[in-house]
């Protein structure tokens, strides 16, 4: 028996410090932002056009949309390395519609139905097998890419209906972008689902402890499931905006967007191991990784050297509250 | 003959044999014995390279960015060479192997000193060792004729009926099959990633061992780029571009498991040899080259499934914390 009574009464949140806002992992991405935001403004008389501005946007968006996804699967403790050949094969099929003179509904379908079941293929694999997501998905990456690669080869698909055009090129209103919208839209919803539902805090109890889950009658391998089929939905969706930007597919398009996602996420204050992060955090990520690119673009700097920014910016980032712990600890020890 | 069958390597093996002899129904000439020692020769990079990424995975870590060491040493590597032809090729391989240690050594820093999970920072790192490749070459390439012709024929050299890229390959497996089953860092290591809090009460230092197994595939990665660069005779930026996942596919394929603990160097080189020998065939039996990609995501899918059998434990180890600190 401890000494300690049970307490009467759990609150549902526990109470949260102003200063625990400040030092949070959001208020350090809001920070950095604004300096990137300054530096960018200083750097280039161009930055703050808002036709420039609205045009930083498409940096992030369609690989925004699939890291909202990919943050619930990794807060759940899994991870989907396949969403870049899932975007592949999506816009592959889209491509066969098309040349079957398939108009703009039918596309964006076939595009959001092939991102679906790709992500509920690689859910099967994982829930139903027991096998570990990270291989299952180097796997599934390498076959739906493939795929991609069986039917085009060195071609490519083009000839998309007009009207297709919108999804990746229109504007719902002045400067704001169709793609910034939507993804705004989603970020709104995605933080619903993760911070206001009981399904949100599954999926932090599961990342946290899927076998203490278990044993309280959460359905984990249910769960993990449906954030599958999230993360190939939101894949099929960012395949609809890729495609219908640039109009064309080839096998290779989206290369390299796994990376990205997951930086993405990571950077956003996510944890890689499982059980704690926030949406917030991810569209601040997503914003800032967007800056960073304009930014050194307007300034010439090649893509290339643009990524060395990104990849310094996610150790440090990662490294920065690790180091001053220490710090602080070490003085105070 | 029970304990035999056993092991995951003979039923590779065995698999292997069996792709070995379907390949030579459509195509007579691929069992010739001058032929298996062409793939061989083929495969020795994916070898060396499956064998430094092992030692990690083995960990519960993992070093996503082999590839892109590959790509900057062997920059590094070929520019030095394109400038100072008169470096002899030992002293370049020393260099590459050096520049190699230093990445390695970087990733290993961050994951034990600071404790990052291996899988964020080698992610960063991906980018940025491919990003400064741009930056000391300046975007160029590094072509034959800049070359010295002895940094081109050094491993295509016939040394007793095997080219020196072979013996090197072979030299690599023998090395790593000593450290790995006669040394006590090869213990250690196997050690670690079945448990690693009962590593610590067994006095094994975790986080050094972790920091030496990314010196180790920071030092494959250098050695591979001088034999990718001077094999392919081409340096650039694009150089093994998101080779790494192969790389990975090569050691899932040979049974080692990426929750750690599980692996052995025979199942490391014969994962790379069944990819090596797709690859090769693909052409030999008029497939066109655009299905590999689909036929190697299905042998890591089948692979995972099948090993997963054997196993029978959780996975997501990777990205769970190592409990000792």
């Amino acid at each position: 028996m401890s000494d300690t009574p049970a307490p009467r009464h759990i609150p549902d949140r526990l109470d949260k410090p102003l200063s625990s806002a400040i030092f949070s992992w959001e208020a350090l991405l809001v920070v950095i932002a604004v300096l990137i935001f300054a530096v960018n403004s200083f750097a280039s008389p161009y930055f703050l056009d808002p036709w420039s501005l609205s045009d930083l946007t498409f940096n992030f968006t369609e690989k925004g949309l699939i890291a909202l996804a990919m943050a619930l699967l990794i807060i759940s403790g899994e991870i989907d390395l396949s969403v870049a050949a899932i975007v592949a094969l999506a816009s592959t099929m889209m491509g066969m519609a098309v040349q079957a003179g398939a108009g703009t509904p039918v596309l964006v379908l076939i595009g959001i139905v092939v991102g679906l079941g790709c992500g509920a293929f690689n859910g099967l694999l994982v829930t139903r097998l027991g096998l570990p997501s990270i291989v299952v998905t180097i796997g599934t990456m390498s076959l739906f890419r493939g795929i991609a690669f069986i039917i085009l080869g060195d071609q490519a698909y083009k000839g998309y209906p007009e009207s297709f055009a919108f999804f990746g090129q229109g504007y719902v209103w002045w400067v704001f972008s169709f793609e910034l919208a939507l993804f705004l839209v989603a970020a709104l919803i995605y933080w619903f689902v993760l911070h206001r539902t009981s399904f949100g805090r599954k999926v932090f109890a599961i990342g946290n402890n899927p076998v203490a889950c278990q044993f309280s009658g959460v359905r984990v391998g249910r769960i993990k499931f449906i954030l599958f089929c999230l993360t190939g939905l939101m894949s099929g969706i960012a395949s609809v905006l890729i495609t219908s930007r640039l109009g064309s597919t080839r096998p290779s398009i989206a290369q390299g967007y796994e990376l990205e996602a997951i930086t993405m996420v990571v950077l956003g204050g996510v944890s890689i191991l499982g059980g704690a992060g926030s949406i917030l955090g991810v569209v601040l990520a997503a914003f800032i990784m967007g800056l960073v690119t304009f930014g050194l673009g307007l300034l010439n700097v090649p893509g290339i050297v643009m990524s060395i920014f990104i990849g310094l910016l996610l150790i440090i980032v990662i490294a920065l509250p690790i180091v001053w712990r220490r710090l602080r600890e070490g003085r105070f020890a | 003959m029970k304990n035999f069958l056993k092991y995951r390597e003979i039923w590779l093996l065995a698999g292997i044999v069996v792709l070995i002899g379907l390949i030579s129904t459509r195509f007579p000439g691929f069992a010739d014995l001058a032929n298996l020692r062409q793939v061989f020769n083929d495969t020795s990079i994916l070898m060396i390279l499956a064998l430094g990424q092992m030692v990690v995975i083995l960990t519960r870590s993992i070093d996503l960015s082999m590839a892109s060491n590959l790509c900057f040493t062997g920059m590094v590597v070929a520019m030095l060479n394109a400038a100072h032809p008169a470096i002899p090729i030992p002293v370049l391989i020393a260099i590459a192997l050096f520049v190699g240690l230093v990445l390695g050594a970087i990733n290993g820093f961050l994951v034990w000193r600071l404790n990052i999970p291996s899988i964020v920072v080698t992610l960063g790192t991906l980018t940025i060792y491919r990003g400064a490749t741009f930056v000391v070459s300046g975007g160029a390439w590094v072509n034959a004729d800049q070359m010295s012709p002895g940094f081109i024929n050094f491993q295509r050299a016939a040394f007793l009926g095997l080219p020196v890229l072979s013996w090197i390959a072979l030299a690599v497996i023998a090395l790593f099959f000593l450290v790995m089953t006669r040394t006590a860092i090869g213990r250690s290591i196997h050690a670690i990633g079945v448990n690693p809090t009962a590593s610590v009460y067994a006095g094994i230092d975790v986080g050094r061992t972790k920091f030496i197994v990314f010196c180790i595939s920071g030092m494959i990665g250098g050695l591979a780029g001088y034999l990718w660069v001077s094999r392919y005779v081409i340096a650039s930026v694009e150089v093994a571009n998101g080779y790494e996942l192969n790389i990975i596919a090569a050691c899932v394929i040979g049974g080692i498991s990426i929750a750690g603990g599980i692996g052995s160097v025979g199942g490391a080189v014969l994962g790379a040899l069944f990819l090596g020998i797709i690859s090769n065939a693909l052409p030999v039996i008029n497939i066109s080259p655009f299905w590999q990609m689909a036929i190697s995501g299905s042998a890591i899918i089948l692979a995972v499934v099948l090993n997963a059998r054997g196993e029978r434990r959780q996975g997501r180890i990777i990205l769970r914390k190592a409990e000792a600190a």
